[in-house]
């Protein structure tokens, strides 16, 4: 029996009804990948014009004034980062360890499980938290409370990463490891780590993409000025509390170099992104770059 | 027979234990510190602070209902828009792709990078771009043919719930849809061909025995959903106006919890700074609770399969 002879028993209503919903699947699908087209297609058409060395080397000036440039967010953003990443990458990596490496342990169920509710944390609230515990303590704000800040963002995510991806070393290596008489801290730093990688360096990617793009915990710890910072505990402007400021200012040309620095972002971010997926590969496609 | 642990495993268990202690503690710390920092609100309104629906800090009378009513307004608004679209990308990449898996996988990945944009860029292309389209294209028309119903009856303007709502439902479609991709997946395929052996046509297949069963894995995607959107602050801050209001119509400014600590922690002070650290407290609280629930119900759901979130 052929499958027509098959198809024939179904009712119409029944395909009629396995038609539309192919076609409303299809629908949410388009209308999900839209603005992503959208969004990325607005931001390279308005903000590539305004992009030029002039615009990445230059200070802001005052309103109006031509010739202004993002060179303080861009070493701003760059610094908080850089230290957060200092901050975060030690604890994170040692977190995720331990969480793959010492699994059967009671630490490491109940850290691992706040470790996953931390990763869907509002960032706000840890920005407010920074926030109480340094801004009010300093009476400033400041790039170390920034960096504070972004690292409390990035913890959890290298924990999470890390520690999924040394799960996926298979066991036989351990054991192969400890059959050899090798102590156990040596198998972990030396077998477990080296073969565990790749999954280290996309976390550490995807943690520093998500504190370059964080806003909101910036804007509570980090201030905002238009001047290169020459101290740690002075404020400083970031490239995403720069856009936000400039979007909501009501000004033509403080508007269009907005859309310049979104496009810068959106650049840094593809790039972290993407080598994640390209440079990396296909092997880790278990990876997510969406931490909910 | 018990070997005695050798020194460089203690160290390494020691220096790791510690690690992973820090993470407990930035959590603990997290809540210590904001109900330290809310404490004098907290003596001062009581209960008064949830159900109070005026803000005026001069006169030091703060009732954080305004606020609350926001998040919850353009969280359903994110949700209710946001949880079938992504249910549609997750059953079209593992039901209708399920022999294109390279396919299903760019897909999965374009999708995803929705998450890798920074939300002040929503913000930003929410400001200039999408809230005069919906102005012009989607509530003028509401307003004139359906503006008898109280949600259209306001004038249509560029900062609104409706447009922060939609903004936001773009933000979760990334977190929803990947996770139900996940939880479809794991759905065995001795489900579906016991369908299919029945005469079942692919979507009663879908419908009858692949969502049924993956029911509470899509309710933990929901949930994951809803967290997102409640504590997402920047491109919220950036469309909805920053004006504490309780109304149903769609189209007016209004405010929510997060938004309000970003416009208004800085020019705070006393017991004024005090209630928007309660604001953060509350904040704190429902997320604590949202991913707690969520991750319970996914570990139920998926305990073979662990689904990466």
């Amino acid at each position: 029996m052929t499958k027509s002879n098959l198809t024939t028993n179904i009712s119409t209503r029944r395909k009629i009804v396995n038609n539309l919903m192919t076609i409303l699947v299809i629908v949410a699908v388009v209308l999900a990948v839209i603005p992503l087209i959208y969004i990325l297609a607005d931001v390279f058409i308005q903000g590539g014009p305004v992009i030029n060395l002039t615009f990445l080397t230059h200070l802001p000036t005052a309103i109006d004034v031509p010739g202004g440039g993002i060179a303080n967010a861009l070493v701003g953003s760059f610094i908080m980062v850089g230290l957060a990443a200092l901050i975060s990458i030690p604890i994170g990596v040692g977190a995720g360890i331990f969480f793959s490496e010492w699994s059967s342990s009671k630490l490491s169920t109940v850290s691992g499980f706040m470790n996953d509710v931390l990763t869907g944390f509002p960032s706000m609230v840890l920005g407010l938290f920074v926030f109480v515990i340094i801004v009010i303590a300093t009476k400033e704000f400041s790039a170390f409370a920034g960096a504070v800040a972004l690292s409390f963002v990035m913890i959890p995510i290298i924990a999470r990463t890390t520690g999924e991806s040394l799960k996926l070393v298979p066991m036989t290596l351990r054991e192969a490891s400890m059959a050899l008489g090798i102590p156990r801290w040596k198998t972990v730093l030396s077998v477990v780590i080296s073969t565990g990688k790749d999954g280290l360096l996309t976390g550490i990617l995807l943690a520093v993409a998500r504190a370059t793009g964080e806003t909101a915990p910036l804007l509570l710890t980090a201030g905002y000025s238009n001047y290169v910072l020459s101290g740690l505990f002075q404020q400083t402007g970031s490239l995403t509390v720069l856009i936000f400021n400039y979007a909501t200012s009501s000004n033509a040309s403080w508007e269009a170099q907005a859309w310049g620095a979104a496009l810068v972002l959106v650049l840094i971010m593809l790039a972290l992104n993407l080598s994640v997926r390209l440079v990396i590969g296909r092997k880790l496609t278990e990876t997510r770059m969406v931490y909910a | 027979m018990q070997f005695k642990p050798l020194r460089g495993d203690t160290i390494l268990t020691i220096v790791l234990a510690a690690a992973a202690l820090s993470i407990i503690g930035l959590l603990v710390g997290l809540a210590v510190e904001l109900y330290l920092g809310a404490a004098s609100a907290i003596y001062k309104f009581g209960t008064a602070f949830l159900i109070g629906s005026e803000w005026n800090t001069n006169k030091d009378i703060l009732g954080a209902l305004p606020f609350i009513y926001g998040t919850l307004l353009t969280s359903a608004i994110a949700i209710l828009i946001g949880l079938p679209i992504s249910l549609g990308v997750a059953i079209f990449i593992s039901e209708k792709l399920n022999n294109h898996q390279t396919i299903g996988y760019l897909l999965g990945t374009m999708v995803d990078l929705l998450a890798a944009v920074p939300s002040v860029i929503y913000g930003l292309w929410g400001i200039f771009v999408l809230a005069p389209l919906l102005r012009d294209y989607v509530e003028t028309p509401l307003h004139n043919s359906l503006g008898f119903i109280p949600l259209f009856s306001g004038t249509p303007s560029t900062s609104s719930f409706l447009t922060a709502g939609i903004i936001l439902a773009i933000m979760i479609i990334p977190t929803m849809s990947a996770v139900s991709r996940d939880v479809l997946k794991a759905v065995p395929n001795s489900q579906r061909e016991a369908m299919y052996s029945l005469g079942a046509t692919e979507w009663e297949v879908t419908q009858k025995s692949v969502l049924p069963y993956a029911r509470s894995g899509i309710f933990g995607a929901f949930v994951l959903g809803l967290g997102r959107a409640v504590g997402e602050t920047m491109a919220v801050t950036m469309v909805i106006g920053n004006i504490p209001s309780i109304t149903a119509n769609l189209f007016s400014s209004g405010q929510t919890l997060s938004s309000l600590i970003a416009n208004e922690f800085g020019e705070s002070y006393g017991l004024y700074r005090s209630a928007i650290i309660e604001i953060g407290l509350i904040l704190f609280l429902v997320a604590l609770l949202i991913n707690v629930f969520a991750r319970l119900l996914l570990w139920r759901m998926t305990r073979g399969t662990r689904v990466k979130v």
